[in-house]
């Protein structure tokens, strides 16, 4: 007997972060294998689209971390450029959005337009940008834009460089702009010239790239923060954000979906993916042995020792990680840390590890299991189906971004056990239905404006 | 016969613009069939096309051997970017990576980007030689050796195998180290083409291949001679240098053409010296050429990719392996290797190695 649903449950969107350059993948694992050598790129990509994912995500490193003024060297370094790791990923499939995330502050919106247009053509329509900035000197110093960033007084001197124009940051006028280059030809193929003034960038003449299949490749914003929501909502069509509690979720989605409308765009113009990580087990007792395991790799007296080390902003390298906390107190003003995104409240971060280590009676490295970063979702298969789904039916998430802690094998328990019962409950496509990434996320081709 | 230089030979397969990847990779498997080094893709920011290390990374799985050379423009850049795409482009494609630097000299171009007015060439080529410089120090900046994987440490690299590069150029300075680990070529090869007076200086300095423009083998033993001093004024060991002569090529429609050879006429882009005649014409200037020994071969292209490379290859190729003068199989599977150069030592570990000898 045939039965029509009520209704169509609401359809979850999945992406698969390649494992990076930080404490969640662990290369300790015999499993791991090389985060540079093409093959394992290959494996994730086809992966993800053997699982129909929507895009893989690729990260960005324009500079070693450093710690303590040296090179961080306990957890994975080194990664190729994504750009040209997605067009030759273009070439081995053939649905599978792709993702790159491109600093806008070390880039220029010609050449950086040109290529992500280029990556579109290449792929058939598949390509998408995550915007992020960076300001630190640090980073600066690799660049002709240098090293000047943080140390000068940067409100001041972007104002003092051209006059008029709003207030307005160089990551939103950098998408801006990119946009205009995008319209510059027009659908039907004849170039025009283009000019942009602003308070950012001044440029004019001619894009060498037709409009490419999506129109604009899909922009990403990543990050939580009012400004970032803000732009988000204003000008990106996903927004990559933290995975929190279901409640926090909600909020969260709820607050970002309230700013679309005051820029003309309805709710499902942007959509939510939060970074999470899944640890899968026969049983959801067995899963959570194998999350128990895996935060014990990604936790290693060395690392954990660091991540002391960067609350504290002190050395701490002849603590036992195995013994308590340090009785000194954080350094506020420390540089210990470069390259990476720093404490915001040094003290009050080391008052909640204080407050954990008394109450359980833990050592440095179980208070840093403890506290750093959890797995998101745990479980058997069904239970890791069931609890996403939950997370967007109750408008928490549009979807998720796996962030696998395996290179290149992290994917495969979850595109072979949790995938066909996503399908199987009617929450995910079980066939791409369209060819660019836009028609898997369900977005409008955009308006061509000239 | 003497001895004579092993022939090397590569593809231009741009032309008119085209933005889908297949009909790239379809020259470049048909170059590939060719057994040719290398295929070039150029590029500009100042005509219609695609971003050309873009494509020829999307061409890298579809091919196998063949060593990719996309074009790549230092003057509105970034050298720390550069220097990453390049070496990206060598992992994707498995040591096949080089690229030929360029300048952008227009105004055009300046506005495009709106940071800094054009320059003279010279200024510009020495700006590009830095972006080579530079580019070589980050390939080396990260030792072989230097990704370790101690689990009893909990260290995943050696970070004594990695190095501050600490460049300071007349424009730009870089800190480094690279983020990309050492590419499978050690250092990709890079392509300049030396014709023009300040280009040369840069080739002779910075270039693993070096294409020059000539119209006779008397004008182009003279350019390689200038180059080959030029090198070795540098420190360098001139017979590390392979000299290609660009030639820009008409192969028409018949085998033999009746007034077959170079000629003054339509110059595509400044790409070499115009030759129009059959593919047997062509291969009897190869030889006549080669056989003189101040080149190492030629860089060809086609006026009309689609018909004259499938030329190139079945006729002019064709007949030149039949004379065994060119290979008939890749006996190496690197860019470097097809064009007999070594891989080069890390400058970073030889010279840790000879502080820890001394």
């Amino acid at each position: 007997m045939k039965q029509t649903p009520k209704h169509m449950p609401k359809q979850m969107h999945l992406a698969a972060h390649f494992p990076g350059v930080n404490s969640t993948t662990v290369w300790t694992d015999p499993r791991s294998r090389s985060q540079i050598d093409f093959t394992s790129f290959e494996h994730l990509a086809r992966t993800a689209e053997r699982g129909k994912f929507d895009f893989f995500f690729l990260a960005e490193g324009l500079r070693l971390r450093e710690h303590n003024g040296r090179i961080h060297d306990l957890d994975v370094v080194g990664r190729p450029e994504s750009l040209t790791v997605l067009n030759a990923l273009a070439a081995v499939t053939d649905r599978l959005g792709l993702a790159a995330t491109v600093n806008a502050t070390f880039n220029e919106p010609y050449e950086l337009a040109r290529r992500l247009a280029t990556l579109d053509h290449l792929s058939d329509g598949r390509a998408a940008w995550n915007v992020v900035t960076s300001s630190d000197a640090f980073t600066g110093e690799n660049f002709r834009r240098g090293g000047y960033l943080d140390r000068a007084d940067l409100p001041q001197v972007l104002g003092s460089a051209r006059t008029g124009g709003t207030p307005y940051t160089r990551a939103a006028e950098f998408v801006a702009t990119a946009r205009e280059l995008w319209d510059s030809w027009t659908p039907d193929g004849t170039s025009r010239p283009f000019a942009h003034s602003g308070q950012h960038f001044d440029i004019s003449g001619e894009f060498t790239v037709p409009r490419s299949p999506q129109g604009h490749p899909v922009v990403i914003q990543a990050g939580d923060s009012d400004e970032g929501r803000e732009f988000a909502a204003s000008a990106a069509d996903v927004i990559f954000t933290r995975h929190g509690t279901l409640e926090a979720g909600r909020t969260f989605y709820a607050d970002v979906k309230a700013r679309l409308a005051k820029y003309g765009r309805e709710p499902g113009d942007l959509k939510i993916m939060p970074g999470v990580t899944v640890v899968l087990g026969d049983t959801d007792a067995e899963a959570q042995q194998n999350a128990a395991e895996i935060r014990h790799q990604q936790v290693s007296p060395q690392n954990a020792i660091l991540a002391l080390e960067q609350i504290w902003g002190r050395d701490l390298s002849s603590y036992d990680p195995d013994g308590p906390l340090p009785d000194i107190d954080p350094d506020p003003g420390s540089s210990l840390v470069q390259g990476r995104v720093r404490v915001a409240d040094p003290l009050a971060a080391a008052a909640k590890w204080r407050a954990l280590s008394e109450a359980k009676g833990l050592s440095i490295r179980q208070t840093a299991i403890e506290a750093t970063a959890r797995q998101s979702f745990i479980g058997s298969p069904a239970t890791v189906a069931a609890e996403l789904e939950k997370f967007v039916t109750a408008e928490a998430a549009d979807g998720f971004i796996l962030v696998p802690h395996l290179t290149p094998g992290g994917l495969d328990g979850f595109v072979d056990q949790v995938v066909p019962i996503l399908q199987e409950r009617g929450v995910f496509r079980t066939e791409y239905t369209g060819s660019t990434l836009r028609s898997h996320l369900g977005l409008a081709r955009p308006v061509w404006k000239s | 016969m003497s001895a004579t230089r092993p022939l090397h030979l590569a593809a231009e397969i741009g032309g008119p613009p085209r933005y889908d990847a297949g009909s790239y990779a379809a020259l470049a498997r048909l170059a590939e069939g060719g057994t040719l080094d290398y295929v070039t893709l150029s590029d500009s920011f100042n005509r219609p096309g695609p971003d050309a290390l873009a494509v020829l990374a999307r061409v890298a799985p579809a091919t196998t051997r063949i060593g990719l050379v996309p074009t790549v423009t230092t003057t509105h850049t970034e050298p720390f970017h550069v220097s990453s795409a390049v070496a990206t482009l060598d992992w994707v494609s498995k040591g096949r990576a080089g690229w030929q630097a360029d300048v952008s000299t227009t105004e055009a171009e300046a506005r495009l980007f709106g940071r800094r007015p054009a320059a003279p060439a010279a200024a510009l080529w020495q700006e590009a030689g830095e972006t080579a410089d530079v580019g070589a120090r980050l390939w080396d900046s990260w030792e072989d050796d230097a990704e370790i994987r101690d689990v009893a440490t909990g260290r995943f690299i050696d970070r004594d195998k990695l190095h501050y590069v600490d460049f300071e150029g007349s424009t730009f300075s870089v800190r480094g180290p690279a983020i990309v680990p050492r590419p499978p070529q050690g250092r990709p090869v890079t392509v300049i083409d030396g014709t023009s007076g300040p280009a040369r200086e840069a080739a002779a300095r910075h270039a693993d291949i070096v294409h020059v423009r000539a119209t006779s083998p008397e004008q182009a033993a003279s350019l390689a001679g200038e180059l080959r001093r030029g090198a070795a004024a540098h420190g360098r060991d001139p017979e590390d240098l392979r000299i290609l002569v660009a030639l820009t090529v008409d192969l028409g429609d018949a085998e033999k053409t009746p007034e077959p050879g170079l000629e003054s006429g339509p110059q595509l882009a400044g790409r070499g010296t115009y030759f129009r005649g059959g593919p047997v014409d062509l291969a009897e200037l190869i030889t006549r050429w080669h056989r003189g020994g101040a080149v190492d071969g030629f860089h060809l292209t086609p006026i009309t990719p689609e018909r004259d490379l499938e030329r190139i290859v079945n006729g002019t190729v064709a007949l030149l392996q039949h004379r065994s003068l060119f290979r008939t199989f890749y006996p190496g599977g690197t860019l470097r290797e097809h064009l007999g150069l070594g891989r080069p030592a890390n400058r970073y570990a030889l010279a840790r190695n000879s502080e820890g000898t001394s």
